[in-house]
């Protein structure tokens, strides 16, 4: 049985975001009886964990070793610490470990749900410097891009972003990790992928690069990285946003109103006393399903920047942690890559269809796994492959369900009890007042209404499959017409 | 910082805590309880608390102040099936905040007699309250110790070195 096991209060205390926050492949793409197994509760809680051993009983299905994800233990001294980590910590931030960092998880000024819900009614400021921040750059970059992605970035205008995934070298079609693209230049590109996936995507991105630049014909379409080491990235989030960035800008001829959600700029900030700094990337944008930005920011200049940004004041923005970050994006319906999303699962599957534009669905599309990725495109009604288990939103009565609850169908009219899907994230939504959560269900289940159990702690709660974002992003997309 | 209930106790009479208190352990469908100034309260390691009574064959159980503090605006209670009887560390419910759920576990070795039905609807009594176990506190459940949970309830911190114990934790 897979009910979500919680941690021992003494555990809880000390874990990071998420209770069980690392073994990437927890959910079942097989659907099983539930009855097989299915064991006595007391079963399950016969043994008294200690607070030093963690109780995983999800079965991983893919016995391939697993690559590290964002909070993957490591030893506290291996830690590294962003440019921002002082800041953090005069700033009470908790530290934990996320992503081979030092992270802040929330700060002694507020709760994980106030924080939450100031980023939704004011703004906050996220330091996300620990994620992996590369240009790349070369007459090939983006025809290489198009092959490790389904993105169009030829077509990407200059100065747009768009959301993608560095598909897996099986050709299978799943993620290998998730990723945002912005084009700088025809041969210049700006691309971020998550922290716990470091060194996994570094080997597969020298990997590629390595075997593109070789490549007969390649000769005038070489490809190089570079990786801003230790450079910071800001997000600002929230209503407030636009006015607590806006009023540090060094010129008063960049107008934020000008810059839609999906766009970037280069503007200088004014700083310290009288200081300005260089030309900051800034993209609008974020993981909270509010108006944001995210600004990348030169190693010696992030303090100052973000000191800049803070000093609008504590009732226009605050510092928020990765707690608020995690209920936010699940809010928003974004996924967190090594729980919602993982190399065995393919960008159909994940609902995330639309990052893959028209010019890039057929099978000889030519990047990593498209003809697997074309076939799912086309549902089985219509002749094609479709898929057999899809993302879904839930909402879920009484207990939270967190990752790894088992979804299963309702047991009514004494019909038998089978496995339905698995949920990847889950928590009790401080701008609803409900529980939420993300999953994978069966195909067939997946329509918004059906109802399903979902089993907490061994015992069956009730969840019906709701459409995603829960809350309605705020993204700014220009005035609207009158 | 102690709760209001524990100052009010610590001012009472003993006597007549005493009678109040052996009156309401009889009646288990009291809806509240009075606890005596001759109980002694334990701490786990895992931040539950109990309360053993003075006939020290019935307990009230509950979670610490300071795993209260530390887990945040508690959201959600999951309370302990009445009836049970559960061994020391047994997972009898859960508490969960919008990051993290954390099992109750039983402090020692007990059968649920009651639980504190009032968190279902307002679990936020934990954080206010989260070491009064009167009503409107935030006590999770009232126990039955047999011979085993005694045995249990001696390898337990007092106060005193719970509080050197959370003082060591490095949250």
């Amino acid at each position: 049985m897979q009910s979500t096991r919680s941690a021992a209060l003494s555990r809880a205390l000390r874990t990071a975001v998420r209770s069980h926050p690392h073994t990437a492949k927890r959910y079942n793409s097989s659907i099983a009886l539930l009855s097989q197994r299915r064991q006595p509760q007391s079963q399950q809680q016969s043994q008294p964990h200690s607070i030093l051993t963690r109780p995983v009983s999800y079965p991983l299905q893919n016995p391939q070793p697993q690559t590290r994800h964002a909070s993957s233990a490591s030893s506290p001294a291996d830690l590294q610490k962003t440019p921002l980590y002082d800041l953090h910590v005069s700033h009470g931030g908790k530290m934990v470990p996320f992503g081979g960092f030092h992270m802040p998880v929330q700060y002694s000024s507020l709760g994980v749900a106030q924080s939450h819900l100031f980023t939704r009614s004011h703004a906050s400021l996220f330091d996300v410097s620990h994620m992996v921040q590369r240009l790349i750059l070369g007459p090939g970059a983006a025809a290489f891009l198009e092959r490790i992605t389904p993105s169009d970035c030829k077509s990407l205008e200059p100065h747009k972003s768009t959301l993608s995934a560095l598909m897996t070298l099986d050709g299978k079609g799943g993620i290998s990790d998730d990723t945002i693209i912005t084009k700088l230049g025809e041969d210049r590109f700006y691309v971020v992928t998550n922290a716990g996936c470091r060194e996994k995507d570094n080997n597969y991105i020298d990997r590629e690069m390595a075997k593109w630049n070789t490549e007969m014909g390649h000769e005038g379409l070489k490809v190089k990285e570079e990786q801003l080491d230790g450079w910071g990235l800001v997000a600002i989030q929230g209503p407030k946003a636009e006015e607590v960035l806006q009023g540090v800008l060094a010129a008063t001829d960049v107008d934020l109103k000008k810059l839609l959600f999906g766009g970037s700029c280069y503007a200088k900030v004014k700083y310290g006393d009288g200081k300005v700094s260089s030309e900051l990337l800034i993209s609008r944008g974020g993981y909270t399903g509010e108006d944001g930005f995210e600004i990348s920011i030169p190693p010696a200049e992030t303090v100052g920047v973000t000191e800049a940004f803070l000093a609008a004041g504590p009732e226009k923005i605050q510092l928020a942690g990765l707690g608020a970050r995690d209920s936010l994006r699940l809010e928003a319906g974004m996924c967190l890559y090594g729980h919602d999303l993982n190399d065995s699962i393919t960008p159909v599957e994940a609902g995330l269809s639309w990052i893959i534009p028209k010019e890039r669905r057929s099978e000889n599309a030519g990047y990593y796994g498209a003809d697997v990725i074309a076939k799912q495109l086309v549902p089985r009604s219509k002749g094609g492959a479709g898929v057999h288990r899809r993302r879904i939103g839930l909402l879920v009565e009484g207990a939270p369900a967190r990752e790894g609850a088992e979804i299963v169908s309702r047991s009514e009219d004494g019909k038998e009890v089978v496995s339905l899907g698995t949920v990847t994230s889950g928590c009790p939504s401080p701008s609803l007042g409900k529980n939420i959560a993300m999953g994978y269900i069966k195909d067939g289940f997946h329509k918004a209404g059906t109802e399903v159990d979902i089993l907490v702690r061994g015992r069956p709660r009730k969840a019906v499959v709701t459409k995603m974002p829960f809350v309605p992003t705020k993204y700014w997309k220009g005035i609207a017409p009158a | 910082m102690a709760s209001i209930a524990r100052c009010l106790r610590a001012a009472r009479p003993s006597a007549f805590a005493a009678v109040r208190s052996s009156a309401s352990r009889t009646v288990v469908a009291r809806p509240f309880s009075v606890t005596a100034s001759n109980e002694i309260r334990k701490y786990t390691k895992e931040h539950e608390w109990i309360d053993l009574a003075a006939d020290k064959k019935t307990g009230v159980i509950g979670i610490s102040e300071y795993a209260a503090k530390a887990l945040g605006d508690l959201v959600y209670v999951e309370l302990p099936e009445e009836g049970r009887t559960v061994n020391k560390g047994d997972a009898i419910g859960a508490v969960e905040s919008v990051k993290s759920a954390a099992d109750i576990n039983a402090p020692v070795s007990c059968k649920i007699t009651q639980i504190n039905l009032v968190l279902e609807e307002k679990p936020g009594n934990l954080n206010q309250v989260p070491e009064d176990d009167s009503h409107g506190g935030g006590w999770i459940a009232k126990v039955q110790v047999d011979e085993q949970g005694l045995q249990d309830f001696e390898t337990l911190m007092d106060s005193e070195q719970y509080n050197e114990f959370t003082a060591n934790e490095d949250h």
